[in-house]
């Protein structure tokens, strides 16, 4: 666009002002779909991904809205499967005394909702406690076992 | 002149300006308790004390200069659309009656703080957390930081308010400030530079001291970043090493002007004269309340 436009100058023979710039905002970081994220449990098959350098994709975001928040449950695709996962931190600014992480952070669970490794190696946002008293049963992940996972809660 | 002189001092910026914290005697020499009549030593601050037009004789109080940088929460957003003389009276008393509880201590970008807060649902009640104070913003009751640090190889950023009522300390590790007012370009720097261990104790300063400014000259990581620090003119990066054309943009974009214009830097301070009137409203309490603290803890009662 703007090769043409600079042509058109030097045709017409006169300035024209063009602006090159896009609109932008400030970035969301939100976690919606094919975002990559980052495995932070010690599974197998989350390390091998990590580790060959193809992050899980998000495929789907178990939510009303696509967008995918700290407690959310997410489907991703890692290592050729499908496999559901749960948000344990998000590069997204969030609420006052709500930590934001440098990473988007899962962990990776079975359908019935039991984490798949046993141990996480990063600090885990304590409002996931809150989530768990009030939303445990209803999005089907077993935020007890999630939490006696974790090592450190921020 | 007076305001010449006023905006002078804003121009400088914070880098240049260096004061002194006399915590020993903050009740005796920093405050100025003058009479009308006699204005002589108000000259030798950069911001005149002298108050004509008091006909009732009354000796007026000023607050130190310093306390411009020491209480930034207290001067309202300049933003003329937003001002309300009434709600931000009442905002600095009740800022006042939250200080009269917590300890809210003086801190700057580049300050290493702790905070605790409490938390309903962890097994002690209360959540610690301690980094390094990347920014600071907000006005009034809603004046926020951000904490930084980062913890098992993750790095966490937690945002506070100050005057939130879950917050039952804060305390600052290391008091110090470093060269450029805003520290996020620490989230692109090696994790070195933003590590601080959660036990970390409280680093004593002597008394007499003026706030240390840290000369820390951070090394970023590899490009990409999440913002263009060649374009911000940051003074606490090393040499960011890049090819001449991220230069050569830069000075394209960049507006030199605007350090010139006047305006611009009336429409985002406080007068001179406004901030004098709202830290004579406060400093009396605050400076109660320091003395009061300063008792509590030389008797171990803190």
């Amino acid at each position: 666009m703007t090769f043409q436009m600079q042509n058109l100058a030097r045709i017409l023979q006169f300035s024209v002002p063009f602006s090159r710039s896009f609109h932008q905002c400030q970035p969301l970081n939100q976690i919606q779909l094919l975002t990559r994220l980052r495995v932070v449990d010690n599974s197998t098959i989350g390390k091998e991904a990590m580790l060959e350098g193809r992050p899980p994709k998000c495929i789907h975001v178990y939510n009303k809205t696509g967008i995918g928040t700290i407690g959310d449950k997410v489907l991703v695709a890692i290592k050729g499967q499908k496999k559901k996962a749960v948000i344990v931190g998000v590069k997204q600014k969030q609420a006052p005394l709500v930590p934001k992480f440098d990473s988007n952070n899962i962990v990776l669970i079975e359908d019935n909702g039991t984490p798949i490794g046993t141990r996480i190696h990063v600090p885990v946002p304590s409002i996931l406690r809150k989530i768990l008293k009030e939303r445990s049963v209803a999005k089907q992940i077993d935020f007890t076992k999630l939490l006696s996972i974790a090592t450190k809660f921020v | 002149m007076l305001r010449r002189a006023v905006l002078q001092t804003f121009r400088q910026g914070l880098a240049q300006s260096f004061f002194k914290r006399n915590a020993v005697s903050l009740s005796e020499t920093t405050v100025t308790h003058q009479p009308i009549e006699t204005s002589d030593e108000a000259d030798e601050k950069s911001v005149s004390k002298q108050k004509p037009g008091d006909e009732s004789g009354n000796t007026v109080v000023v607050a130190p200069p310093e306390f411009r940088f020491m209480y930034p929460e207290f001067l309202p957003d300049p933003a003329m659309e937003r001002r309300n003389r009434l709600k931000e009276k009442l905002e600095r008393i009740d800022m006042l009656q939250r200080r009269s509880v917590v300890e809210i201590p003086e801190f700057y970008t580049g300050s290493v703080m702790a905070v605790t807060v409490a938390d309903a649902n962890s097994p002690n009640k209360f959540a610690r957390f301690v980094g390094i104070c990347i920014q600071r913003g907000g006005s009034g009751l809603r004046a926020w930081f951000i904490l930084r640090n980062v913890v098992d190889k993750q790095g966490v950023e937690i945002l506070y308010e100050m005057y939130c009522p879950l917050i039952q300390k804060i305390e600052v590790l290391r008091l110090e400030r470093r060269l450029d007012e805003s520290l996020l370009y620490l989230r692109d720097a090696l994790p070195e530079y933003s590590t601080f261990p959660l036990d970390m104790e409280p680093e004593r300063r002597l008394n007499n001291s003026v706030v240390p400014i840290n000369p820390l000259k951070v090394k970023l990581r590899p490009r990409p970043w999440l913002e263009r620090w060649e374009r911000q003119n940051l003074q606490g990066v090393e040499d960011l090493n890049l090819p001449q054309r991220f230069y050569d943009k830069a000075e394209k974009v960049a507006k030199p002007w605007e350090k010139y214009d006047l305006m611009l830097q009336y429409r985002k301070t406080i007068p001179a004269e406004e901030q004098e009137k709202i830290f004579a409203d406060v400093h009396s309490q605050l400076q109660q309340q320091e003395f009061k603290r300063k008792i509590r803890r030389r008797r171990g009662t803190d």
